[in-house]
C-alpha cells in the first residue's frame, strides 16, 4: 500500500482566493445592476467593455491562465462602476487596458500589485480625457434602455460630442451636468443625504447608491472576505474631519452626512481600499491606513482643484502601505512592549 | 448571592482565552464518549531508544535475552534522559535500526512477544513515597520512564525540576486538548480521575508548588465538572473552563490564558512562575509512582475514516501502528496515517512504525480537499488572514515572503521565526495555499546548519 505522506497541518480552511475573489464580484453584481437600472445600455455597454478589456489584457500578458482567480473580473467591474455612465468606449477599453498592464501585470500579476489597479486605470484616464471624465448626464432618465448615451459610441481618438443639449432634453428635472459633489463645490447647491444614501443622483456609473454598496461590503465583512477595519477607520477619518469643518464653518462646508454618502467614497472605502494587495496586514496599520485616507479624501475635496478626492486618496494609501507596515509590525508573544 | 451565579456572571464578561489562534473542526464525536479499552500485545513490539526530547536511553539487554512485562531495558543516559521498560514478557530479538514516526531510521530494541505473555507486572520498584524527599521524587519519576505524553514527549522530572534561580508558584495542568480528533486526554480525566488528582499532588511536591490549576477547554464541561466535584474539598488545585480555540493547548497559550502572564521570548514557563504538565503525563505519574512500575503502555484515540472500531485504547509501547489499524477493524481506503493530531502530528511513512511515548493518536485522514494534486497554490494577496491567527503574534505573511525570496537570515533576525512553534495556523488559514509552516521549517533548518 503506498501511503500518503504531506507536512503538517493536514486540515486546511475552506477559503482560497478563488472563492473570496468569486463572492467579491459577488457583492459587486447589484451595484453593476443598479447602475444599468440607473443609466441603461450606456452603462451595460460600459461595464462590458471594461470586464472584456481586463479579462483580455490579463489572458494576453500570463503565460498561464490566470483568469481562473477572478481578480481581473474584480478589476473590470470596479474600473466601469468608477467612470461616468457617457464615458465613449474606447476610453473605456484604454482604462482596461492601463488598469491592468500598468495597475498590475507590470507588477508581477496577482499579489504584486502596489496600487489597486482599477485605480490606476481610473487615475490614466482623469489625466488623458479630463473632459470626458467629468462629463455628467442624468440618471432615471427616460428611454435609457432604447438609446444610448451620446458619447458611448464615440469614434476612437475622436472628441465626444457635447452632451448638454441631449441632457436638457431627456432630463425630468433640470439638470445642471454635474454630481452633487460639484454641484456643492462649485456652485453651492445641496444634495438631500436621502437621496445620496438611495442613489437618487448624478455620478458615476456605480457609486449613487451608497445603500447597495454598504449591502454587498456588509456580506463581505460578515463573511470575512474583507477588512471591515479598513472602511470603519476610513468613514471615521472623513467623517471626523468633514464633521469638524462643518462645525467651524456650516454655510462652506458641507456636513459629514453628505460627505459621507456623496461621490466615490463609500464605493472606494468598502471596495477599492480593501483590497487586500495594496493594504497594510498589521492592526495598526490597518487602522492608520483607514483614517490617511479618509482624512485625504476629505482635505482634496474641499481644498482641491477636483470635486471628488478618494481616488488619489486611496492611491497615496496604497503607497504609504509598505511605510505603515514597517513601523507597525505587531508585538511579537512574549516580547516586551515596543 | 448564591456562589454558583457568581461565578457564571463572571464567565459572561471574561471568557478565559489567548488571542488570536483558529477554530478547526473538533471531529471528536466518535471518540470521545466511548471509554477507554485495551489492545492485545502485538506479536513483536519495536521500542526505540530515544523515543523522547534528549540523550537516547542505552540498553541493557542483549539478544536472546529473556524479560518480563516491566523490566527495565535500557537505562537513562544522563539527567536529559529517561529508562525504558519492556512492555510485554517476550525474548529480545535483536537491536538495530528501525523506522520511527520521525521519518529517519532510529536504534530501537525489537522484542518478541511471548503468545501468553501477562498484563501482570512482573517487576517492580517499590518505594515508600511519603518519605521521599524533593529530590527522591524526581529520580522517582525519571526512573519511571515518565515523558511528555501530550505530544513533546520532554522528560517529566526535567519539566518538574524547578532551576534554582527561579520561583515557581503554580502548576498548570493542561487538559485542553485541543487538537481535532484527539480524545485520549477527555478519556483520561473522565476515567482515571484519582490518578490524575494523586499525579498532581505528587507532581506538586516535586516541584514545590502550592496551587495547581487544571485547564480543560469548555469543549468538555463533563469533565470540568467531574474534576470540580472531586476537587471540592482540595482548595490547593483549582479546575478552570478556557475557550475551545486552537492551540489552546500550547503552554504559552495555557498559561496566558489562566493566569494572563507571557513567557518571555527565547524562556521556559518557570521564568513566570509556571510549570506546565500534561493532564495524560500526570495520570501516568499517579498510577505509575505508587505501585513502582515504569511507563509500558499509553492511551491513543485511534479515529478517522475507514476506522470501524474508533475510541481510546491503552496501548503497550512499541506496538506497529499496522497492527492498531488491524484490532481497531481499519476497511481500507484512505491512506494518510497520522501520529497524534492533524495540526501538529506527523504522517507516517510506513505500517511498521511504533507508537511511542509521545503519540498520543493514530488518525487514518480522508481530506481529498487537501491533497497536493487538487490544492492550487496562488500568490500571497496579503488578506493579513495569518497575522490574525498567528498566536505568536508573528507576520506569516512577511516570513512567507522573506522564505520565498531565500532570505532566511532576515527571517530570523527581523522577522522573530525562532518564536514560530509550528502550530499550523496560518497554513491552516491561507487562502493561497501557500505552504507557511513547511517553509519556516526550512528556513530553521538551514540557519541552523549555517550556524553550526
Amino acid at each position: 500500500m503506498s501511503l500518503e505522506l504531506r507536512t503538517t497541518p493536514h486540515l486546511h480552511a475552506p477559503d482560497d482566493v478563488v472563492l473570496i475573489m468569486r463572492n467579491v464580484v459577488f457583492a459587486l453584481l447589484p451595484i453593476c445592476a443598479w447602475s444599468i437600472w440607473q443609466f441603461g445600455l450606456s452603462a451595460l455597454a460600459l461595464i462590458l467593455t471594461t470586464l472584456a478589456s481586463c479579462l483580455i489584457t490579463e489572458r494576453q500578458f500570463n503565460k498561464t491562465n490566470t483568469l481562473g482567480d477572478w481578480s481581473a473580473a474584480i478589476t473590470g467591474l470596479l474600473l466601469a462602476l468608477t467612470l461616468p455612465p457617457a464615458f465613449p468606449l474606447w476610453m473605456a477599453a484604454v482604462a482596461g487596458f492601463t488598469a491592468m498592464a500598468l495597475g498590475k501585470l507590470l507588477f508581477g500579476g496577482l499579489g504584486m500589485n502596489v496600487f489597486n489597479p482599477a485605480l490606476v486605470g481610473r487615475a490614466f484616464v482623469q489625466a488623458a480625457f479630463p473632459v470626458a471624465i467629468t462629463t455628467w448626464t442624468p440618471s432615471l432618465f427616460e428611454g435609457r434602455f432604447s438609446q444610448f448615451i451620446p458619447g458611448t459610441f464615440t469614434v476612437p481618438f475622436t472628441i465626444p460630442p457635447e452632451v448638454a443639449e441631449w441632457n436638457s432634453r431627456v432630463a425630468i428635472d433640470a439638470f445642471t451636468g454635474a454630481t452633487p459633489l460639484g454641484l456643492h463645490k462649485f456652485e453651492g447647491i445641496s444634495t438631500p443625504v436621502l437621496d445620496l444614501f438611495l442613489g437618487n443622483a448624478a455620478g458615476s456609473a456605480g457609486e449613487t447608491s451608497a445603500l447597495l454598496i454598504l449591502l454587498g461590503g456588509l456580506y463581505l465583512a460578515a463573511r470575512k472576505f474583507l477588512d471591515w477595519r479598513i472602511p470603519l477607520f476610513i468613514l471615521l477619518g472623513a467623517g471626523l474631519t468633514a464633521g469638524a469643518f462643518h462645525l467651524a464653518d456650516p454655510q462652506q462646508y458641507p456636513s459629514a452626512g453628505f460627505m459621507l454618502f456623496s461621490g466615490g467614497l463609500m464605493l472606494g472605502a468598502w471596495f477599492m481600499a480593501t483590497d487586500m494587495v495594496g493594504s497594510p496586514v498589521t492592526p495598526w496599520g490597518v487602522a492608520i491606513y483607514g483614517l490617511l485616507i479618509g482624512v485625504l479624501t476629505i482635505i482634496i475635496r474641499l481644498f482641491g482643484g477636483l470635486s471628488e478626492g478618494v481616488m488619489y486618496a486611496i492611491l497615496l494609501g496604497n503607497a504609504a502601505t509598505p511605510l505603515i507596515e514597517q513601523f507597525t509590525q505587531p508585538r511579537v508573544f512574549g516580547e516586551k512592549g515596543s | 448571592m448564591a456562589d454558583w451565579c457568581r461565578v457564571n456572571i463572571m464567565k459572561l464578561f471574561r471568557r478565559r482565552s489567548f488571542s488570536h489562534g483558529v477554530h478547526p473542526p473538533a471531529h471528536k464525536d466518535g471518540t470521545a464518549q466511548i471509554p477507554i479499552r485495551r489492545l492485545p500485545f502485538a506479536p513483536q513490539l519495536i521500542l526505540p531508544l530515544g523515543q523522547h526530547i534528549g540523550a537516547p536511553a542505552q540498553a541493557l539487554v542483549k539478544k536472546g535475552q529473556d524479560v518480563v512485562r516491566g523490566q527495565p531495558l535500557a537505562a537513562a543516559a544522563g539527567a536529559m534522559s529517561v529508562p525504558l521498560h519492556a512492555p510485554a514478557t517476550g525474548r529480545i530479538r535483536e537491536i538495530k535500526s528501525m523506522l520511527t514516526s520521525r521519518g529517519s531510521r532510529e536504534p530501537a530494541i525489537v522484542l518478541d512477544v511471548y503468545e501468553a505473555s501477562t498484563q501482570e507486572v512482573l517487576w517492580r520498584e517499590k518505594r515508600n513515597l511519603e518519605e521521599l524527599d524533593q529530590d527522591q521524587l524526581l529520580q522517582a519519576i525519571q526512573d519511571a520512564g515518565l515523558v511528555g505524553l501530550g505530544g513533546a514527549a520532554f522528560p517529566s522530572h526535567i519539566k518538574l525540576r524547578v532551576p534554582e534561580d527561579k520561583k515557581v508558584d503554580t502548576l498548570i495542568i493542561n487538559g485542553c486538548e485541543c487538537e481535532p480528533y484527539l480524545t485520549c486526554d477527555h478519556r483520561i480525566m473522565l476515567e482515571y480521575p484519582d490518578d490524575l488528582i494523586r499525579g498532581i499532588q505528587l507532581a506538586m511536591r516535586a516541584s514545590g508548588t502550592r496551587r495547581a490549576i487544571i485547564g480543560i477547554e469548555d469543549n468538555k464541561m463533563d469533565a470540568v465538572k467531574l474534576l470540580a466535584e472531586r476537587l471540592r474539598k482540595a482548595s490547593d488545585i483549582q479546575v478552570e473552563a478556557v475557550e475551545t480555540k486552537y492551540p489552546q493547548g500550547s503552554e504559552k497559550m495555557l498559561i496566558k490564558s489562566l493566569l494572563n502572564r507571557e513567557v518571555p521570548a527565547g524562556g521556559i514557563p518557570a521564568d513566570i512562575g509556571v510549570v506546565v504538565n500534561n493532564v495524560g503525563t500526570l495520570a501516568a505519574l499517579g498510577r505509575l509512582l505508587p505501585r513502582g512500575e515504569g511507563l509500558m503502555e499509553r492511551v491513543i484515540t485511534v479515529t478517522g475514516s475507514g476506522v470501524r472500531r474508533q475510541g481510546n485504547y491503552l496501548v503497550p509501547l512499541g506496538t506497529p501502528i499496522g497492527f492498531i489499524l488491524e484490532q481497531a477493524g481499519y476497511e481500507g481506503g484512505p491512506n494518510e496515517f497520522i501520529l497524534g493530531g492533524p495540526m501538529m502530528g506527523p504522517a507516517v511513512s510506513s505500517l511498521e512504525v511504533p507508537i511511542t511515548k509521545g503519540s498520543s493518536g493514530l488518525l487514518v485522514l480522508n481530506e481529498p480537499s487537501i491533497r497536493a494534486e487538487s490544492r492550487h497554490r496562488w500568490p500571497c494577496i496579503k488578506c493579513g488572514r495569518c497575522v490574525s491567527a498567528c498566536p505568536m503574534h508573528l507576520n506569516p505573511a512577511l516570513l512567507g515572503q522573506l522564505a520565498l525570496a531565500g532570505e532566511y537570515e532576515e527571517m530570523a533576525h527581523d522577522a522573530h521565526l525562532n518564536h514560530c512553534f509550528e502550530c499550523g495556523c496560518c497554513s491552516y488559514v491561507c487562502p493561497s495555499n501557500i505552504p507557511l509552516v513547511q517553509l519556516f521549517r526550512a528556513a530553521k533548518a538551514i540557519n541552523r546548519e549555517k550556524a553550526a
